[in-house]
């Protein structure tokens, strides 16, 4: 089974890697620059697009961007979501491919965790000062 | 000679900054000592020199004097004369000297005007002010001269990011700067004030006008910025969570806390610590802010210093100033007494929930900016964007937007919910009457669905205060709170329905081609060659019109700069009161045909009107203030002028 999975990963690596080695001076991939059909899908990959880096600009998601390479990515996303497959299963491969870095919804990991706990923590603090400064006898 | 009396200018208002830190700590223990009388005409004179060295810079760039090593690398003498004297602060050096200049001129003014605190805190405040002051004159001689020679004169400039080169730059920097510098003034207060240990609510007055000015000139900052970067991008965004933008934010969030803190220690005599902590906390996140922009630490439009030493300076003055403002809080925090209590439901409650929620957004905004360059040190890359920072973000804005509708109807010190039932059952139903609204268009995530339903409430809400009032005496200062909190609900509106009801349309179009987006159809008319200054474009001519109805004409471009070479797409806009058709015109797609992006963006230009309105609030409300002042200082000087006659 994990030697069909990872020759899975591997054709899918190979499959995919095809667009991304396109070089600048050829056409832009089909849907990098043209919509999905169905409005609903559009809208799905629309919403992943936003929340992608294009790796190559200056804090740009691969939906506002001019870049070949967002460009691309954006033929990816669309293809893959006119395929059927599921926005999170497309980032979760993309953060697998090119690093947590593409990903603008940083996941909860060993390193990334202190984003999630801060909140938490402001939000007892915030409610304790709430409470000392009110809660006791007047 | 025109860089060298700048130079000159500027060391000299260095060494008088000095003085002015000296006098000021030799005399602020011992009040009575001839150096006291120094501290106000130093400060003067050093405005004027340090505005002396600016003027000499903006000289040096109208002319396009190439001698100087930093026109030369930013400017071009075929540029219009309104960007080469925009270019003055559009790169590092010229941007310190902008920024030490309107800080020199605001001591100045300080130092003129001000005669309300006891004379002790003011010379405390005007030597913090020096202190400050000469980190960034350090910084500019020593490793950021903007009036150094060439060896050689060159024969042209190397010109000005494109990017730059727009009328938003003329006013942008300087918009930021203004409030940055604000805040070093109550920063100054809030040290001067630990000093002498006399945190009263005549201090919070002082010190009110000078917040509310900055905030004014954030607020106007961060909606041009916002606005810029929505038209001139070219993608139709108009905020992304980028660190640049959160640096400006940063700032804005804790000068919002700050003028409502200051507010309740001017009224009540509450809250003292809290309003100084704040005031610390501002400037640090203009330092912050500074820091991130400018050190080069990230990538963007704003970082010309690449330069670690640079870098490193700034950190350094970083460290000193927050640093020590809180090693002084801290040994000086407990010996100021808290001031007067209240309860929960009580005006003061509700702006404790106010200052409670900002801080907390100021937070979460300061570790989702700071994280990314945290991990990066450690070879881990992350980022963290809307996705982040929308929901964690709406936890505090939420219950924080929930108190605005009813906070300011609450009365001073102790009240209860009952006397406000009827207003609370008002706002009830305006956001009940939204809820079905959007029940019925539906198609909404729940972010921009809360936005809607909370946009109504607070609209309702912050209009009550109104009510039962005579419109004609009510005092300025309540005008402006009504109009900036109507502001706030404007410009959620704009930004819910931005990100509810976009319709985006790409198509490859033929000349003569038409499409449709949203309520609107499209024509691609012709597309046409054309040269400007410095630039040629493809200029697409689009014929649009709104349901059926009249004609309109939109031009988009896509420009291509030669100093330095750079593609830029210049979009089209067409504005109706319910929302802006935005068009860009992309590369040649092939057989004739052009790449078009269209986005229908129902309410978005709401999302800025709010944003003005939220600072005519402001400016309301310093008018206010200010004539109040004015008012009872000349009251209070009949009193003491018919005292003495009465004396003598």
């Amino acid at each position: 089974m994990a030697r069909v999975l990872s020759l899975l990963a591997v054709l899918a690596v190979l499959l995919g890697a095809l667009p991304l080695q396109a070089q600048n001076d050829l056409p832009p991939a089909p849907y990098a620059y043209k919509q999905l059909d169905d409005p609903a899908q559009e809208a799905a990959a629309q919403k992943l697009m936003e929340t992608l880096r294009c790796l190559k600009c200056q804090s740009q998601s691969i939906a506002d961007s001019d870049a070949p390479m967002a460009g691309d990515m954006r033929h990816q996303v669309r293809s893959r979501i006119a395929a059927g497959e599921d926005p999170e299963a497309i980032r979760s491969w993309l953060i697998d491919r090119y690093g947590d870095y593409v990903s603008y919804a940083p996941r909860v990991t060993a390193t990334t965790w202190p984003l999630f706990a801060l909140p938490l923590v402001l939000l007892a603090l915030g409610l304790l000062i709430m409470l000392r400064r009110f809660g006791g006898p007047k | 000679m025109i860089a060298e009396i700048g130079l000159a200018a500027l060391w000299l208002a260095f060494a008088l900054a000095l003085l002015q830190l000296a006098a000021g700590v030799m005399a602020v223990n011992n009040p009575d000592t001839p150096l006291a009388a120094l501290v106000r005409p130093v400060a003067s004179v050093q405005a004027v020199l340090c505005a002396l060295a600016f003027g000499a810079l903006l000289l040096l760039f109208a002319r396009t004097d190439l001698s100087v090593s930093l026109v030369a690398a930013n400017s071009h003498s075929a540029k219009p004369l309104i960007f080469k004297l925009a270019g003055a602060w559009g790169n590092h050096e010229g941007s310190m000297l902008l920024w030490v200049t309107v800080m020199a001129i605001a001591g100045g003014l300080i130092a003129i005007i001000e005669r309300r605190l006891p004379e002790r805190t003011m010379i405390a405040t005007l030597s913090a002010q020096a202190f400050v002051g000469l980190g960034f004159y350090a910084f500019l001689l020593f490793s950021s001269n903007p009036f150094e020679r060439l060896p050689q004169p060159v024969p042209e400039g190397m010109g000005l990011n494109p990017l730059l080169q727009d009328i938003g730059l003329a006013f942008h920097p300087p918009t930021l700067y203004f409030g940055y510098v604000g805040l070093s003034v109550a920063f100054s207060f809030a040290v001067g004030a630990l000093i002498t240990r006399q945190v009263t609510p005549d201090f919070a007055r002082v010190m009110r006008p000078w917040i509310l000015g900055a905030w004014i000139f954030l607020t106007l900052g961060i909606t041009a910025g916002s606005y810029w970067a929505y038209y001139e991008l070219g993608w139709g965004g108009w905020w992304f969570w980028d660190p640049v933008e959160n640096a400006s934010l940063m700032p804005w969030l804790a000068a919002t806390a700050l003028l409502h803190s200051v507010s309740v220690l001017a009224s009540r005599d509450a809250l003292r610590t809290w309003t100084i902590m704040l005031g610390v906390v501002a400037f640090s996140m203009s330092m912050i802010g500074t820091f991130l922009v400018r050190s080069g630490i990230l990538t963007s439009v704003h970082a010309f210093a690449v330069d670690p030493e640079r870098g490193s300076f700034i950190l350094a003055l970083l460290a000193i100033y927050i640093g020590g403002a809180l090693v002084l809080f801290a040994l000086r925090a407990n010996t100021v007494a808290e001031g007067q209590r209240f309860s929960i439901v009580s005006r003061e409650g509700a702006l404790v929930v106010n200052n409670v929620a900002l801080s907390a957004i100021l937070g979460i905004v300061l570790l989702g900016t700071l994280y990314p360059l945290f991990t990066e040190a450690f070879g881990v890359k992350v980022s963290v964007g809307p996705p982040y920072f929308n929901p964690v973000s709406a936890i505090f804005v939420v219950p924080m937007l929930v108190v605005l509708c009813v906070g300011p109807l609450l009365r001073w010190r102790h009240d209860s919910m009952k006397r406000i039932r009827p207003s609370l059952i008002t706002v009830g139903l305006a956001v009940l009457a939204a809820l079905a609204a959007a029940l019925i268009i539906g198609g909404t995530d729940l972010l921009p669905f809360i936005g809607i339903l909370l946009s109504a409430g607070v609209a309702v809400g912050s209009l009550l205060p109104l009510r039962g009032r005579s419109l004609r005496r009510l005092p300025l200062a309540v005008w402006g709170m009504v109009v900036a909190h109507f502001g706030i609900a404007v410009a959620l509106f704009g930004m819910a329905a931005d990100s509810a009801f976009t319709q985006e349309e790409l198509v490859a179009a033929q000349i003569g081609q038409s499409t449709t987006v949203g309520p609107w159809s499209v024509t691609l008319d012709d597309v046409e060659p054309i040269a400007g200054p410095n630039w040629t474009a493809l200029e697409g001519r689009l014929l649009v019109s709104y349901k059926g109805g009249a004609l309109y004409e939109l031009d988009p471009q896509s420009r291509n700069f030669w100093t330095p070479f750079q593609q830029t797409s210049e979009s089209a806009l067409l504005t109706r009161w319910n929302g802006q058709l935005y068009a860009v015109i992309g590369d040649d797609a092939g057989q004739g045909r052009w790449q078009l992006r269209l986005w229908w963006k129902p309410f978005v230009t709401w999302i800025w009107y709010g944003g003005v309105l939220i600072a005519l609030g402001g400016f309301l409300s310093l008018i206010g203030r200010v004539a109040v002042d004015l008012r009872r200082r000349s009251a209070e000087r009949r009193i003491a002028q018919r005292h003495e006659e009465a004396v003598s």
